[in-house]
């Protein structure tokens, strides 16, 4: 059985500790709480909390005027191992947290809350935000979604990227009218100052690679609508699915890997079709003008402005604004791995990240359910390789075959232990190897077992080979037996 | 190619609502629109398995069968990187084409279906028994190109197709091979293992092909058959020109019926069901739908053969600050060392060429052989008497 261990640090300011705290701080508390995705699969999570008062530093640090300054100057002093939690409660009445908000989520580890009144108001503050912070059991129960009994999640759950090694990320501009416009993108400075930070903040989970291209004459598989009211082309919600697959066969997903791929897609509109909204279900024009596909990745319309004369001479200079294109799409990378922020209660407020585009806490969201999802592959995979093995009796086993499932199996079980210990980031990296051993083992060529010799065949193959060979030797036999028998009772009869 | 998409009917309204998956206000049709959610397939892509497992000129009807599926299903939206095509034969450059570079499926030459943008992944002798379950299992060798693999996930619907020569519980490959229907059943048993799918059909167009799917076991599998066992599958209509049959009866009804859908149709599973009826196609065909979670009236073609993706709109941007100079990564990228490419040795020649030979271990017969001998030398003695053994040593 799995059990994930999140420690958890909660730091009473002085006037936030509730009255009705049953023990002088400071202590620690166990709360267990079990997750159950089917009848036999479960998971336990486990929060170790650690009651205790500010020291005079964080006091210090808590003295700042906004929330936002009181985080930073609190980071250094705070313990930053990955999946550990560190909760500040302040006053009720205190003005570090805005009006209304009770609930102050940092880019870091952290959190502020405020006291709540009693114990029991503020025991449910934290749950709230140590499962916003770690996982949920919604999270859980997606990374494991192949083991939930099918109707009880639903098909969305399942649309964010499965776990793996690596990714690829394609970046590509679709320019359907070169004679328009002459469309520049400075994508490899784009992808230094924006994409960089935020695919190294990532670098713990996979190995990211990126490529960007330009496509010309490509155009959508839809044809917009002409609205009079706003003078603008119309993308209406429902074509929005059919617009990709005209696409798709010309991307060139990557010959070359054999990660998933995600694919960013910037369209500018052709000249007679501009400018181009996309419209949502209730028929208002989307705000940041793109859509995505689950695992798949996104597409943005950039509209390029009418020219100011009509007698401007074609082709347009475009000089892409990058940072805007790029604020989209890197929600939308956000979006893909399933780290949304929409989910969130109205009196929490999230410090944003900045430019590296995830918190450490989303960071370890998205760590917590890789894990955990790895683990159960390993598990499943294993499994059936055994069971295929049990079948099949007559398979042979190749040494390194041998070696890299013995080598599965230990990581999983270190990647278990270390998840006891509270460990994510070696857990994590247990659960990457074994993912991959047990791969490598359970698609290893030599593995294909392609003789199937029903029982009847046997028969018809065996019987006239030797069925007359047969006849004579076992005549023999017979009449050798009889011979014994025979001699065996004459000497009787010779007495 | 995709046509301009039909006005807001009410089954499109819903198809719009279960395709954003938005949580939104409810509508009045909401609770209709969930509980329609739970119907439709959960799948984010589509992969294709088609093909032909016959050789020889006069199996014409076989590739022009395949590549008509190919073309349907390149039409309805599914890109050639999601499809893996295995023709064993060469029928466009066949020396005895009258036409060559075309593969006709109607008489009188009226549809080409090998055009210019036919990617054929397994040709030829590469159409095995063994590439084919190798590719359904994933069990490839790690130096096969990216086409030739199926990438399929949890969420991916595949529909397969095979068409050729078959026989009770039987496929022939290349008039040397077969493949069982346990063999097909037991490789899709490890596909569904490895979660390699989410749905799948598999379609199958030769005589008795019914015997091909009674022996699947996995779940989520929807099959068709061209004829029942013991009925064989009839071809359609000889072209005079090229002098051979062009296509299969169940093909071309079915070909016929997937001529009308495009990608925004709603038409479910059991019209396919009851594209050709005995009176045309003069077999019986057969279906199973036991294995399948949902009921075939909410199954929609384009599920399958087309390639309709989930989209949601993007509501949220990541606030980035835009005066942020070079950018240092906390791991640099390491200054791999640049050698002038050479040709890599890839055996080591010299120790082969100069090797002795390996001496092989002498073991004594076992098991069977040694009783065999042992029981005809024994019989051979008892029967003719000890005294010939003088005359053998």
């Amino acid at each position: 059985q799995v059990q994930l261990v999140v420690p958890i640090a909660v730091v009473f300011s002085p006037g936030s500790v509730p009255g009705d705290l049953l023990r002088p701080l400071p202590f620690r508390d166990v709360q267990e709480m079990e997750i159950s995705v089917n009848l036999r699969t479960s998971v336990t999570s486990r929060y170790e909390m650690l009651y205790r008062s500010t020291t005079g530093q964080e006091e210090a640090a808590l003295a700042a005027a906004t929330a936002r300054e009181a985080d930073a100057a609190l980071h250094p002093l705070q313990d930053t191992t990955l999946g550990s939690l560190t909760m500040y409660v302040v006053p009720e009445t205190s003005s570090l947290l805005p009006q209304g908000i009770n609930v102050y989520v940092g880019k870091h580890r952290s959190a502020l809350l405020r006291a709540g009144g009693s114990l029991a108001a503020l025991q449910a503050r934290l749950r709230e935000v140590t499962q916003v912070m770690s996982f949920t059991a919604s999270s859980i129960a997606a990374a494991l979604s192949d083991r939930v009994p099918n109707g009880q999640l639903s098909p969305d759950a399942r649309r964010y990227l499965k776990s793996s090694l690596g990714y690829e990320i394609t970046f590509s501009l679709l320019n359907p009218d070169p004679k328009s416009h002459t469309v520049d993108w400075d994508i490899e400075g784009a992808v230094n100052r924006y994409v960089k930070p935020v695919l190294d903040k990532l670098s713990l989970v996979a190995n990211f690679s990126v490529d960007s291209q330009i496509l010309y004459y490509a155009v959508l598989g839809v044809t917009p609508r002409y609205d009079k009211e706003s003078s603008s082309f119309l993308l209406s919600a429902h074509s929005l699915p059919h617009v990709i697959n005209p696409v798709e066969a010309r991307l060139g997903s990557s010959a070359a890997s054999l990660y998933p791929v995600l694919n960013f897609l910037l369209y500018v509109p052709e000249r007679s079709h501009s400018p181009l909204y996309i419209q949502d279900k209730d028929g208002a024009p989307v705000s940041t003008n793109a859509f995505h596909s689950p695992r798949w990745g996104g597409i943005m319309v950039y509209n390029v402005e009418a020219p100011a004369s009509p007698q401007a001479s074609l082709p347009l200079h475009v000089d892409v604004d990058m940072a805007r294109v790029m604020e989209v799409f890197l929600a939308q990378l956000r979006l893909l791995f399933g780290l949304s922020r929409e989910e969130v209660p109205p009196e929490f407020l999230l410090e944003s990240p900045g430019n590296e585009g995830l918190a450490d806490w989303e960071l370890d969201h998205l760590l917590w359910a890789h894990t955990v999802e790895n683990i159960a592959t390993v598990s499943t995979t294993l499994t059936s390789l055994a069971q295929l093995l049990d079948k099949i009796g007559n398979i042979v086993i190749k040494d390194d075959v041998a070696s890299e499932v013995y080598r599965a199996v230990a990581s999983v079980q270190s990647a278990v232990t270390e998840l006891s210990l509270g460990h994510l980031h070696a857990a994590f990296q247990a659960s990457k190897e074994a993912v991959t051993s047990s791969e490598r083992a359970f698609f290893d060529p030599s593995l294909l077992h392609l003789l199937y010799f029903p029982d009847d065949q046997k028969f018809a193959i065996y019987i006239p080979l030797f069925l007359p060979m047969a006849v004579p030797i076992l005549l023999s036999l017979a009449k050798i037996v009889r011979e014994t028998r025979q001699h065996k009772k004459e000497p009787t009869k010779m007495d | 190619m995709a046509a301009a998409v039909p006005g807001a009917t009410r089954a499109g309204a819903a198809a719009v609502l279960l395709l954003l998956g938005c949580c939104g206000p409810v509508l009045a049709g909401g609770l209709q629109d969930q509980a329609e959610q739970f119907f439709r397939s959960g799948h984010t892509n589509n992969w294709a398995v088609l093909v032909c497992t016959s050789r020889f000129w006069f199996n014409y009807r076989h590739v022009a069968n395949t590549l008509s599926v190919y073309r349907s299903v390149k039409r309805l939206g599914i890109p050639d990187s999601h499809i893996v095509l295995m023709l064993a034969d060469d029928m466009a450059c066949n020396p005895r084409n009258p036409k060559p570079a075309t593969v006709f499926s109607h008489k009188n030459m009226e549809l080409n279906v090998y055009g210019d943008d036919v990617e054929v992944d397994y040709r030829s002798y590469e159409v095995t028994v063994e590439n084919f379950l190798r590719v359904l299992t994933g069990r490839i060798p790690p130096s096969t190109p990216r086409s030739k693999r199926l990438l399929s996930d949890d969420r991916s619907n595949i529909l397969i197709y095979m068409t050729g020569h078959g026989g009770n519980g039987f496929l022939k490959f290349q008039d040397s091979e077969e493949i069982t229907n346990v063999e097909l059943a037991d490789a899709f048993e490890q596909m569904w293992q490895k979660r390699r799918y989410n749905e799948l059909l598999f379609i199958i167009d030769t005589c008795q092909g019914a015997s091909m799917y009674e022996r699947f076991y996995s779940p989520n599998i929807m099959a068709l058959a061209s004829s029942q066992v013991g009925e064989d599958s009839l071809s359609h209509q000889p072209d005079l020109g090229i002098g051979v049959h062009l296509m299969d009866r169940y093909t071309f009804y079915v070909l016929e019926f997937l001529e009308e859908i495009h990608p925004a149709s709603q038409t479910n599973m059991n019209d396919l069901f009851q594209v050709c009826p005995k009176s045309l196609c003069v077999s019986t065909p057969g279906h199973r739908t036991d294995l399948f979670q949902r009921d075939p009236q909410n199954v929609l073609i384009t599920d399958f053969f087309g390639s309709v993706r989930k989209v949601e709109i993007t509501t949220e941007t990541v606030s980035l600050d835009q005066d942020v100079a070079g950018f240092e990564s906390k791991f640099p990228e390491e200054e791999l060392a640049t050698e002038p490419l050479k040709y890599a040795e890839q055996l080591p020649v010299a120790q082969i060429i100069h090797q002795k030979p390996k001496q092989k271990d002498w073991h004594p017969p076992g098991g069977f052989i040694l009783g065999l001998w042992a029981l005809i030398i024994m019989v051979f003695f008892k029967t003719y008497g000890i005294k010939h053994m003088k005359h053998v040593f």
